[in-house]
C-alpha cells in the first residue's frame, strides 16, 4: 500500500502562486476564531512568531517549550544574519535571484513553489521586524545596512552585530509576551512534549511532562503545530544548544507523519575544532568571517612550522585556487568538504590535525585592525576565550561541525503533514532548503512560516473542523498518556551501568564517522548494523538516577537519546538509499572527476519521505518527485 | 587539574539546602566550567549519587540559561557567562564555591536551578512594540540615526540571565528593566507606547518582589552582556516624566 503524496502546490505562474493561494484559501471568521484551540510546540523564531500571530488573530493558543522561558529557544544563538531580497544595495538583487540562489544552493532538491514564496515573504519579514524594534545594523544615513554571506554574489543579509538570532527572537518573544498579556496565548515553559495524540487519524493533542514537577498530562486542541527545531544533536557534538532534540518530530513520525530527507544535514565549515573527549558542544564562528578571512593550509604534509613561519608561496589557499569566482565564499557544503579533504591529505593544522587556518592578516593590512575589530570583535573575543589564542595576531583554526538539519517532517504547501491537523514549521520541517541551506536563510524561513504562512494556511484545515472538538477525556488521550508514563518508568527501572551521556557520545561518534561529511554504502551498512545493537544495549544497561516525579535532567536527556537512537537508523537508511551526491549529502561513490557532488537527476530528483512501519520493520519510502519549471537543472558550479 | 568543590544541594523549593563537598578530578584546563560540572556529574552517576542540577542550553553565552554564583560572583570571575568561563582561569587544587542565583523573586527549583520567570512577567507588562503582523510599513521608510540604533542595540544585548539581580545587595531588577525600556525607547518605532511601557514595567517589577536600586552598580560590573548602568538613569528619567504626565493628565 503506497500513499500518494500531494504537495498541494497551487497552479498558475510561479510569481502568482502564493497570492492566488491566499485568495482561494478558506477563512475562519473573527468571531469563530476564539472557538478554535491551537497547540504550538516550540517558541523559537518559528513557534514564537506563529503563536503570537495566531493569538493576535484571535485563536486560542497554547505554546510549549522546554526552556525556562520562550526567549531562550535555540534561535537565540544565530549570529550572522537574515536574508531578504530588498535590493537596498542596488546590486542586482531581486525576489527571483533570492529564489534562484536558494534553489541552486540547495542543489536542486527543494520545491520551486515553496522557495519562491519564501523569497517573496522575505520582504515583509524585514518590515515586520524593524517595526517591532529589532535593532538591525544601519548606515550613517540611518538606512539599513547589509552584508554578504556564503554562496551568493549580492549583499542581502540584514544583521544585528553578531546577535541577529537573539534580536529577531526577542522581537518574536516580545510579541508573544504581549499576546500572553492579552490572554490569547497561554505559555507552558519547562514543559516537554512526549507524544502526539491522534483522534480518528487527526492530530488533536499532545502528551507533555512538566519538567519541574515531573507531572505528565495531556492537552487537546483543534490542530497541533510543531516548531521544535532541528535534530543536529543526533551527532552529540554540534553547534546546537544542548537541549535540541528530535523527540517531538520523531514521536509524530511514529504516529504516522512522514519524515522527509533525514540524511540532509549541514556541516558548517567554520567552527572551533574539537579539543577533547570531555567536550559537550562545538562553537560556531559566524560564516560572515569568510568575507574577510582567507582559508589556507600548508602545501606540505605535516608541516610543523607555525603559520607565521610559512611563506605565502608555501600556503595553499585551496578555496581561492579551486573556486576562483566565489573563493572563500563558496557554499557551506563545499567549504566543509574541502576542509575535510585537505585534512585527510595530512595537511590539517593544530594539535589534532583536524583544522584549517582562517587568516585575517591580509584583511587587517588592507582595512586596519580597528575595522576588523568593529566587524567581528565579539567573535574574536569568543575565539580567544575558548582557545586562548589571539586571532588578530595568528590565524584562527577552524574545522567543520554539524550545524543544521535540512530534513524534517514532510509538509505540503500549507505546511501540513500527511496527518490531518498536524502542521510543522521552521527547522523541524523539510521544506525549503533542499540538500544544503544557504547562510542566513533559516531565520528567514522560521519567520516566514510563523508570521506569514501558517496564520493564513491553517484556516484551510480549521474550516473543516467546526464542531469536531476533541477532549482529553477521550480514550486516545488516556492511552497515549499511559504509554508515555510507562516509558519513563521503564527508563528509570533499568538501573544499568552506563550513563546516558556515554550512549549519546557513542552514537554521535558513529554517525559522524559513517553519516557525516562523506558517506559510502559500506560505512552506512555498518552503521545500520551497529545502531540497533546500541539501542538494545541502551534499554538494558542505561543508568538513569532519581525519580520521575521531580526535576530530573538525566531523565530528560535519557528520553531524548532514546529517540536519537531510533532516528539515527532512519537517517543512515535514507543516506544509503540516496545513490547520488547532492549538497550536504556526499556519497563517496558519486563524485565528479574534480571531486564535486554528482547528482543523479534521473533517479533521485525527489523528496524521500519515510513512513513508520513499526519496530524492527523497514519503513516505507514514499517519493514526491520535484519538478523544475523555472530553473534549469544543472551541475552546481561555483568556479 | 583538580579542584575541591563546595556545591549547594537542595532537593526542591520546599526543602532546605546545604553545601556538599565534591572532588573534581583530572579536569583538562581547556574545559569550560560547565564541562567541569559535566565531568563531576558523570562520576556521581557512576557512584549512584544524583547528579548536580544546573541550567544551561546554548553554552555560547547568548541564551541566558546558565547561571551560578561562583566564589561569590554571579557567572564567576571575568566577563561573560558561566558557560564561557574556562578552567584555565583557576589554579590547580583551588576550592570553588558554587551556589544558585539568590533572590526573593527567583524561587529555587533544585540545587543550582532557580525560577526566573519573573522576568517574563515584566516583559509581558509592556516590554514590546505592538505591531499587527503584516501591517508594518516599508522598513527603510523610517531612517534611524546610526548612533541611536547602535545605542539601542547595546541595550537590547541583555540576555535576561538575571545575574544583575543576583549581584545586587537589594535584588533589584533595574538594569534588566532599564535595558528593555531603553532599547525600545531609543527607537522612533517605540515612541507611541514609551510612557505606558515604562510605568507598567516598573510597577510590575515592584509587585514581583524585586528590591529597589541603591546605586551599588554591582549589576553593571557583572553583566555578561555589558549593559551599561547609564540606561538606569534613562529609565529613571523616563519614569519620572511619564508619572508626572500621568498625574497632571496631560
Ligand atoms: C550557532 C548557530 C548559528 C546560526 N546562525 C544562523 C544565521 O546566522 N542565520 C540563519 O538564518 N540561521 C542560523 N542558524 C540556524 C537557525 O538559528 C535555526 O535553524 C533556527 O533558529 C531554528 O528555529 P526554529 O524556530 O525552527 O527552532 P528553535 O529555535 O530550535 O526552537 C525550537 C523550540 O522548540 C522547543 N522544543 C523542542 N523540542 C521540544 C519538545 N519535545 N517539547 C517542547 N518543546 C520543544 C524548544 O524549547 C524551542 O522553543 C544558526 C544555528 C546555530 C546552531
Ligand atoms: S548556556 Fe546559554 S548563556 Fe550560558
Amino acid at each position: 500500500m503506497s500513499m500518494i503524496l500531494d504537495p498541494k502546490i497551487p497552479s498558475g505562474p510561479l510569481e502568482k502562486k502564493w497570492s492566488k493561494h491566499r485568495g482561494e484559501s478558506k477563512l475562519v471568521a473573527p468571531n469563530n476564531r476564539p472557538k478554535f484551540d491551537l497547540i504550538v510546540v516550540g517558541s523559537g523564531l518559528a513557534g514564537a512568531s506563529a503563536a503570537a500571530t495566531l493569538g493576535e488573530l484571535g485563536y486560542n493558543v497554547k505554546c510549549f517549550c522546554f526552556q525556562d522561558s520562550p526567549r531562550r529557544a535555540h534561535s537565540i544563538a544565530a549570529q550572522g544574519g537574515i536574508n531578504a531580497a530588498k535590493n537596498y544595495q542596488n546590486d542586482g538583487d531581486s525576489v527571483f535571484r533570492l529564489f534562484y540562489d536558494t534553489i541552486k544552493g540547495g542543489d536542486f532538491r527543494s520545491r520551486e513553489a515553496n522557495v519562491y514564496r519564501l523569497a517573496e515573504i522575505s520582504l515583509n519579514i524585514i518590515d515586520q521586524c524593524v517595526a517591532q524594534g529589532v535593532p538591525f545594523a544601519r548606515e550613517y544615513g540611518g538606512l539599513l545596512a547589509n552584508r554578504s554571506f556564503g554562496g551568493v554574489q549580492v549583499s542581502r543579509t540584514f544583521y544585528a552585530r553578531g546577535q541577529t538570532g537573539q534580536q529577531l527572537l526577542l522581537g518574536a518573544y516580545q510579541a508573544l509576551q504581549h499576546e500572553i498579556a492579552e490572554g490569547t496565548v497561554k505559555m507552558y515553559p519547562r514543559t516537554e512534549m512526549l507524544d502526539l495524540v491522534l483522534v480518528n487519524g487527526h492530530a488533536k493533542g499532545i502528551v507533555v511532562r512538566n519538567l519541574v514537577t515531573g507531572e505528565i498530562n495531556t492537552h487537546a486542541a483543534d490542530a497541533v503545530i510543531l516548531a521544535t527545531g532541528g535534530y543536529g544533536n543526533v551527532f552529540y557534538l554540534s553547534t546546537n544548544a544542548k537541549g535540541c532534540n528530535v523527540t517531538a518530530t520523531w514521536r509524530a513520525h511514529k504516529r504516522g507523519a512522514l519524515f522527509a530527507n533525514p540524511c540532509f544535514t549541514q556541516i558548517h565549515p567554520t567552527c572551533i575544532p574539537v579539543s577533547g573527549p570531555y567536550q559537550a558542544k562545538l562553537t560556531l564562528m559566524s560564516e560572515s568571517l569568510r568575507n574577510d578571512g582567507r582559508v589556507w593550509v600548508p602545501k606540505k604534509k605535516g608541516d610543523p612550522r607555525s603559520p607565521d613561519q610559512i611563506p605565502k608561496e608555501e600556503r595553499d589557499y585551496y578555496l581561492e585556487r579551486k573556486y576562483p569566482a566565489f573563493g572563500n565564499l563558496v557554499p557551506r557544503d563545499i567549504a566543509s568538504r574541502n576542509a575535510k579533504e585537505v585534512c585527510d591529505q595530512g595537511r590539517g593544522v593544530g594539535p589534532s590535525g583536524l583544522g584549517v587556518y582562517l587568516d585575517f592578516s591580509d584583511a587587517i593590512q588592507r582595512h586596519g585592525e580597528s575595522t576588523i575589530r568593529e566587524r567581528y570583535g565579539n567573535l574574536f573575543e569568543m575565539y580567544q576565550n575558548i582557545t586562548n589564542e589571539n586571532a588578530y595576531k595568528t590565524p584562527m583554526r577552524i574545522y567543520p561541525a554539524v550545524h543544521y538539519t535540512m530534513g524534517g517532517l514532510w509538509v505540503d504547501y500549507n505546511l501540513m503533514t500527511n496527518v490531518p491537523g498536524l502542521h510543522v514549521l521552521g527547522e523541524a520541517n523539510f521544506s525549503d532548503h533542499g540538500a544544503n541551506r544557504l547562510g542566513a536563510s533559516a531565520l528567514m524561513q522560521g519567520l516566514s512560516d510563523g508570521y506569514f504562512v501558517i496564520p493564513s494556511t491553517i484556516a484551510n484545515y480549521l474550516a473543516t473542523q467546526m464542531g469536531k472538538k476533541a477532549s482529553t477525556e477521550q480514550p486516545e488521550f488516556k492511552a497515549a498518556e499511559n504509554e508515555a508514563r510507562c516509558r519513563i518508568n521503564r527508563l528509570l527501572s533499568i538501573k544499568g551501568k552506563k550513563t546516558v551521556t556515554t550512549f549519546h557520545r557513542e552514537l554521535g561518534l558513529l554517525v559522524w564517522d559513517k553519516c557525516g561529511m562523506a558517506r559510502d554504502a559500506q560505512g552506512l551498512q555498518e552503521a545500520l548494523q551497529k545502531i540497533p545493537a546500541m539501542r538494545a544495549e541502551f534499554w538494558e544497561n542505561v543508568n538513569v538516577l532519581g525519580d520521575g516525579a521531580e526535576f530530573n535532567q538525566a531523565l530528560e536527556h535519557a528520553g531524548r537519546v532514546a529517540d536519537f537512537l531510533e532516528f539515527a537508523e532512519l537517517m543512515c537508511l535514507d543516506a544509503l538509499e540516496r545513490n547520488e551526491s547532492c549538497g550536504g549529502h556526499f556519497r563517496l561513490e558519486f563524485q565528479t572527476k574534480e571531486g564535486e557532488a554528482l547528482r543523479d537527476d534521473e533517479h533521485y530528483c525527489h523528496v524521500a519521505a519515510w513512513e513508520y512501519a513499526g519496530p524492527h520493520t523497514r519503513p516505507n519510502l514514499i517519493k514526491e518527485s520535484l519538478g523544475f519549471e523555472y530553473v534549469k537543472l544543472s551541475q552546481r558550479s561555483y568556479k | 587539574m583538580n579542584f575541591k568543590l563546595k556545591v549547594w544541594r537542595q532537593k526542591d523549593g520546599a526543602s532546605p539546602g546545604s553545601f556538599k563537598d565534591y572532588d573534581a578530578k583530572d579536569v583538562p584546563s581547556e574545559a569550560s566550567f560547565l564541562e567541569m560540572l559535566d565531568i563531576v556529574n558523570e562520576s556521581l552517576a557512576a557512584s549512584g549519587e544524583d547528579p548536580i542540577a544546573f541550567d544551561s542550553d546554548c553554552r555560547e553565552g547568548i541564551c541566558g540559561t546558565c547561571s551560578l554564583v561562583i566564589n561569590g560572583i554571579p557567572h564567576g570571575p571575568g566577563k561573560g557567562t558561566t558557560c564561557q568561563l574556562y578552567m584555565r582561569r583557576f589554579a590547580d587544587s583551588d576550592t570553588i564555591w558554587i551556589e544558585p542565583f539568590r533572590a526573593a523573586a527567583f524561587p529555587p527549583i533544585k540545587d543550582l536551578v532557580v525560577d526566573r520567570s519573573a522576568f517574563d512577567r515584566i516583559i509581558e507588562a509592556g516590554g514590546y512594540i505592538v505591531v499587527r503582523t503584516g501591517s508594518a510599513p516599508e522598513a527603510n521608510s523610517l531612517p534611524v540615526a546610526k548612533h541611536d540604533a547602535d545605542l539601542a542595540m547595546e541595550a537590547a544585548a541583555c540576555i535576561g540571565c538575571g545575574a544583575c539581580v543576583a549581584a545586587c545587595p537589594n535584588s533589584a531588577a533595574m538594569l534588566f528593566v532599564s535595558a528593555k525600556v531603553s532599547h525600545l525607547g531609543l527607537l522612533p518605532q517605540g515612541q507611541a507606547e514609551r510612557e505606558s511601557r515604562v510605568i507598567h514595567m516598573v510597577r510590575k517589577m515592584d509587585e514581583l518582589g524585586f528590591g529597589s536600586c541603591r546605586n551599588h552598580y554591582e549589576c553593571e560590573a557583572i553583566c555578561p552582556a555589558e549593559v551599561s548602568a547609564t540606561f538606569m538613569a534613562r529609565l529613571n528619567q523616563d519614569y519620572a516624566l511619564a508619572s508626572a504626565k500621568k498625574v497632571l493628565a496631560v
